[in-house]
Formats: structure tokens, C-alpha cells, sequence
């Protein structure tokens, strides 16, 4: 079998877990910058979580971000170098927890920015503690009982920025065939976008976490498929151009 | 170049930008405001950006974005927004990136108050957020080195790849003086082969994080980059020090009045003296060597505690008794002063 990888895939030791969707995100976005012919400008941000470990992985210019904080300062590197494709590439816990503010504000500003959020509905680099988007009765090693919907709710992002001003808002799955054939859509998608300088695009990509919440790799995709984008639904929720840019 | 009359905060804010400087994210928070006001529509007109952030925290790290990328950066803060900050300022530190952050000082803990304040010296010089780092710390003391000093805060901070930052406060800040502006400079985004900007085939990656993740010697690296510090950046003002024999140490509003304490005293016979820092750290610790009349020290501060005294009595090693004269959140009393250099000769009297 001959297998084509994009030049910006840079074959280093990972430290992602076995069957970790973070890699197929990797993957998706590096194709995409190839078939746009982006490689050589996309300008990367993460956080210091889980996502912090694709810096090694490609080989675009990219800064690890304070905790939370990727999106501004994706902001500010857009700011400075506005001819280059930009994104903010992090994990739920950093977008919608510590870094809602920044999450919300981002998009009401509509900075021309892409955020590619991997949600695995925990905090995967500490060792699976809750989440905002952990699933009601998911048990986690900080809800050992499962999550209380009446203590902690479930945060969908599409219900918090879906009638915002901004570009683009999607959610696809990191999946099957079918599933991760669409999130490189949405993906391609939001950085076309960008560069018509039409505003903010967020996309959500539901990802694998074997590792925190206890799953064989396949058992894993499958809860994907079937729990996850069972509440948080796929979908393009908000596809237009931004106004004010 | 002519004069013209400027508050201190808006001298600041002007001389930012014909330093160079063409990215400003900042919060309001009295009594820095007028900086965010005045760039808000300044850094158009000069073709840069102004990013009223939704808090202190997204500001820097706006700031830590912009400075990756290239530009010459700059956001201010008071106080308890200044304390928000500190996440960004260590983060900056680890990732050698330079950027200008302004402390424009009013007094008190938790909420405190408006008005000028010096309390926070400790947090300024002694790090100030997590970590293992210094930060080089300029203080201007009148609306014409609010100017100057933005100058050479972004020349430090390029020639370091550190951040750098300015103590001012509400006095020195709102005070309208004659000042002469700089030039304006240029500064190519391009300038550094480290900023990123794209990754041509070829091109060594650009990876702006924790110096040390690719630097086994970082230790010594970080060691030799504040021995440097220590040892070229040291500013200070001495005046009328030859002969004295009581030293007042003083920064930004308070040494204004301590100079007049300072020429009061001497009209009374008095041998006073004082020795201005203009870096607080790297602390002035050269300005105490060779005084050869001086007896004492008191250092003069607009904070409860006498937050430097304890620099000074390193300076001196512990020889000299170092006295302090710390108000709350009014301007020192160059009178009380006075007094307080005689009680020092009367016990000289009663020995």
C-alpha cells in the first residue's frame, strides 16, 4: 500500500494515546492545507493541554498558548500577520471552560480566526476529570457517581454562539468514514472562509479519549458515533459571512 | 522638536507608538485609562491596532500573539488588573518573547483605590507571577521620561527577548508637563528570524513555548541573561550625595518631593542627599558604592510597608541603618521629611 502524507506531518514520536482522535485532526487539517496550498503560511496556535503535543507533530509555525488562551492570542497573530491562514487548535476544556470568555467575546468580535475545538467531553492531559461537556451521568474520576444534571449541566456551544454574528459555526465527528469525511469539509470550509475574510469559524470535532474514559479503541469510535454526536448533534448550524469585515 | 503639553499617560501612549510600537490590547481600569483612550484612535491613525480586550488576561495574551508574530507590543494596566496579568507576563518570560507592559501604580491590596500608590514594588521586582523570572522595571518620574522611557523599554525588551516593564503611577500619570517627543522609528515585523511567519520548506520550524523544552542549558542561559541585566541595565539619579550623610531613596512621584526635601535640608545645614533608581530592578546597587560621608538611609515610598527599604539595605550590605517614610496613598510631605532627616541628627546629638 502506498500511503501519501502531507509534508507538513512530521513522523515524530507522539505522545498522543493509542486511539486518540487528536491524530486524525492532525491529519485532516494538514491534507487541507495541502490541497489549499497553505502549508507554507498557516501560522498554528495551541493550548498547553493535550493539543500542545501537535506542535511536534507538523511542522507549521505555532505557539503554545497559556491555558485557555489560545484563541487570543490567535487574535493577536492574526492582527500582526493578516495574509496568513490562522487557527487556534485546542481541546473543550480549554474553550469552554477556562476560556469561555474568550470564546464568546472572539466571536462577537468576529475575529477572522479559525478554532478547530477537539471535544473528548473531558479534560484529557490531567487524567479525565469533568468537563463542561462532559455528558449528563458520565463518570469521570472527578464525577465518580456520574455527572449531576442538576448539579452540572452540559455545555453545546452552538446554543451559546448559534445566533452570534460570526462565519461559520459546525460540529462534525472524528468517526467513520463518513463522520471524518465531513469534519475535513468543515474544516476546508472554515479556512476558505478566512481567507474571503468573512469573520470567525468555529468548527467542534467529537473525538476519542480511550484513554480517560475507559475504552477499547473501537468501543471508543463507537461512543463517538452513537452517545456523543447523539446529544451533541453534527451539523452546520451557522454558514455565511460575517458582517462588519 | 518643540514642546507640547501632555498628560503623563498620554505621553506614554504617544511615545509607544513612535517607538515603533503598532499593537495595543488593553482593559480599562483607573488610573491608566487615558492610554487605552488615547491609542484607541492614535494607533489608527498610524496604521496599527487597538484591541479593547474582553479582560485583562485576553489582552496579554493578545499581546503574547502579536509579539510572536513580529510586532513591537504594548497593554497597561492598574493594579488589580495589573495582578491579572501576571499569567501572561510569566508566559512571556518563558517563551522569550518582548513586549512593554505599563504599571500605571495606585495604592492598595484587593481593590485598593485610585489614587497613586508605590505598593507595588514587590510584585514588579520580585517576579510577580509563577515562576523563575525577573523582569526588567523602569520608573519615569516626570511626563518627559514617561516619553523617553517607552524608548528604551522596547529597545530592552527587543535586545533581551524579554518583557519589560514600566512602574509609573496615578501622579506621574495624570500630571500635564512640557514634553519633547522622539522621532518616530519603524519597525519591520520581519525583523527577527525567530517570530513565526510561515514554515518554508527548509525552514527550521518556529516554536514559540518554554525556551527550555529545546534548551538543555537553559539554567545557565537564564543565569547569564540577568547576570547581563544586572550588570549593564542599572540606572539611578543621584543628587547631591557627595558629602551627605543622610540618603533618601526614592522613585518616580516620591523622589520629586524627596529632591525638594533634599534642598530644603540643606538650606538648614542639613547634609542631605538622595539617590534616585530609575531602574528598580536591576535595583541601582552601583549608585551606593564609594559614598564616603554617608550615615544612613531612609527610603521614601507612597505604600504602607516600605516595600524597597529591604533593597536598600542589600545595596549596603547591612552597614548603614536604613529608615523608612512610607504614607498610605498620599504624596510624601517633603516637610515631614525634613523632620525626619534632623530626628536622625538629633540622635546623632544624644549618642
Amino acid at each position: 500500500m502506498n500511503l501519501k502524507v502531507p509534508e507538513s506531518i512530521t513522523f515524530a514520536k507522539t505522545g498522543f494515546c493509542p486511539g486518540c482522535g487528536h491524530g486524525i485532526a492532525i491529519r485532516l487539517i494538514a491534507e487541507v492545507m495541502e490541497e489549499m496550498a497553505l502549508t507554507e503560511k498557516l501560522l498554528a496556535v495551541v493550548d498547553v493541554a493535550c493539543s500542545s503535543l501537535a506542535i511536534d507533530m507538523w511542522r507549521f509555525d505555532t505557539v503554545m498558548a497559556a491555558h485557555g488562551r489560545p484563541i487570543p492570542t490567535a487574535v493577536g497573530v492574526k492582527h500582526i500577520r493578516p495574509e496568513n491562514p490562522v487557527m487556534a487548535y485546542f481541546g473543550d476544556g480549554a474553550a469552554y471552560n477556562i476560556g469561555m470568555a474568550e470564546t464568546v467575546h472572539a466571536a462577537l468580535r468576529n475575529d477572522n480566526i479559525c478554532v478547530f475545538v477537539v471535544n473528548n467531553s473531558v479534560f484529557g492531559m490531567t487524567g479525565g476529570q469533568m468537563a463542561a461537556t462532559t455528558l449528563p451521568w458520565q463518570k469521570t474520576v472527578t464525577s465518580p457517581y456520574g455527572k449531576d444534571p442538576k448539579k452540572y449541566g452540559t455545555l453545546d456551544i452552538t446554543k451559546v454562539i448559534g445566533q452570534m454574528d460570526i462565519a461559520y459555526l459546525a460540529r462534525g465527528e472524528l468517526s467513520g468514514a463518513a463522520g471524518i469525511e465531513q469534519s475535513k469539509k468543515m474544516i476546508k470550509k472554515a479556512f476558505e472562509k478566512q481567507l474571503a475574510n468573512e469573520g470567525f469559524c468555529l468548527v467542534e470535532l467529537l473525538s476519542e479519549c480511550p484513554t480517560n474514559l475507559g475504552m477499547a479503541p473501537v468501543d471508543m469510535m463507537k461512543h463517538v458515533h452513537t452517545a456523543m454526536a447523539g446529544y451533541f448533534k453534527p451539523g452546520e448550524f451557522i454558514d455565511k459571512g460575517g458582517s462588519g469585515r | 522638536m518643540e514642546k507640547v503639553l501632555m498628560k503623563g499617560n498620554e505621553a506614554m501612549a504617544e511615545a509607544a507608538l513612535r517607538s515603533g510600537c503598532r499593537f495595543y490590547s488593553g482593559y480599562p481600569i483607573t488610573p491608566q485609562t487615558e492610554i487605552l483612550e488615547y491609542l484607541s484612535w492614535r494607533l489608527d491613525e498610524v496604521g496599527g491596532t487597538f484591541v479593547q480586550a474582553e479582560s485583562e488576561l485576553s489582552g496579554i495574551n493578545m499581546l503574547l500573539g502579536a509579539s510572536a508574530a513580529g510586532a513591537r507590543v504594548l497593554t497597561s494596566s492598574s493594579g488589580p488588573g495589573f495582578s491579572l496579568k501576571q499569567e501572561g507576563i510569566s508566559y512571556l518570560v518563558a517563551a522569550d518573547l518582548p513586549a512593554v507592559i505599563i504599571d500605571v501604580m495606585r495604592i492598595g491590596t484587593g481593590l485598593g483605590d485610585i489614587m497613586q500608590g508605590q505598593g507595588d514594588y514587590l510584585q514588579l521586582t520580585k517576579g510577580g507571577g509563577h515562576g523563575d523570572y525577573h523582569t526588567i522595571v523602569l520608573a519615569p518620574n516626570s511626563v518627559q521620561e514617561n516619553s523617553d522611557m517607552m524608548d528604551l523599554a522596547f529597545d530592552l525588551a527587543e535586545k533581551y527577548r524579554h518583557p519589560v516593564l514600566i512602574a509609573s503611577d496615578a501622579a506621574i500619570g495624570q500630571i500635564a508637563e512640557a514634553v519633547e517627543l522622539k522621532e518616530f522609528r519603524e519597525h519591520d515585523r520581519d525583523k527577527y528570524e525567530w517570530s513565526i511567519k510561515g514554515c518554508k520548506k527548509g525552514d527550521e520550524q518556529r516554536k514559540i513555548q518554554n525556551t527550555y523544552y529545546t534548551m538543555p542549558s537553559y539554567p545557565e542561559y537564564l543565569k547569564a541573561k540577568y547576570a547581563g541585566m544586572e550588570s549593564n541595565e542599572q540606572r539611578w539619579e543621584s543628587y547631591r550625595v557627595e558629602d551627605a550623610e543622610v540618603i533618601a531613596v526614592a522613585y518616580g512621584i516620591s523622589s520629586r518631593v524627596s529632591k525638594e526635601a533634599v534642598d530644603i535640608a540643606r538650606e538648614k545645614g542639613l547634609k542631605a542627599g538622595l539617590i534616585r533608581p530609575v531602574t528598580l530592578w536591576p535595583f541601582p546597587v552601583k549608585a551606593f558604592a564609594g559614598l564616603k560621608s554617608v550615615k544612613a538611609f531612609i527610603s521614601v515610598e507612597v505604600n504602607i510597608l516600605g516595600q524597597m527599604a529591604d533593597d536598600v539595605r542589600l545595596a549596603t550590605q547591612c552597614k548603614y541603618p536604613v529608615g523608612s517614610y512610607g504614607t498610605f496613598y498620599d504624596i510624601p510631605d517633603p516637610d515631614v521629611l525634613v523632620e525626619k532627616i534632623e530626628a536622625f541628627y538629633e540622635k546623632e546629638r544624644e549618642k
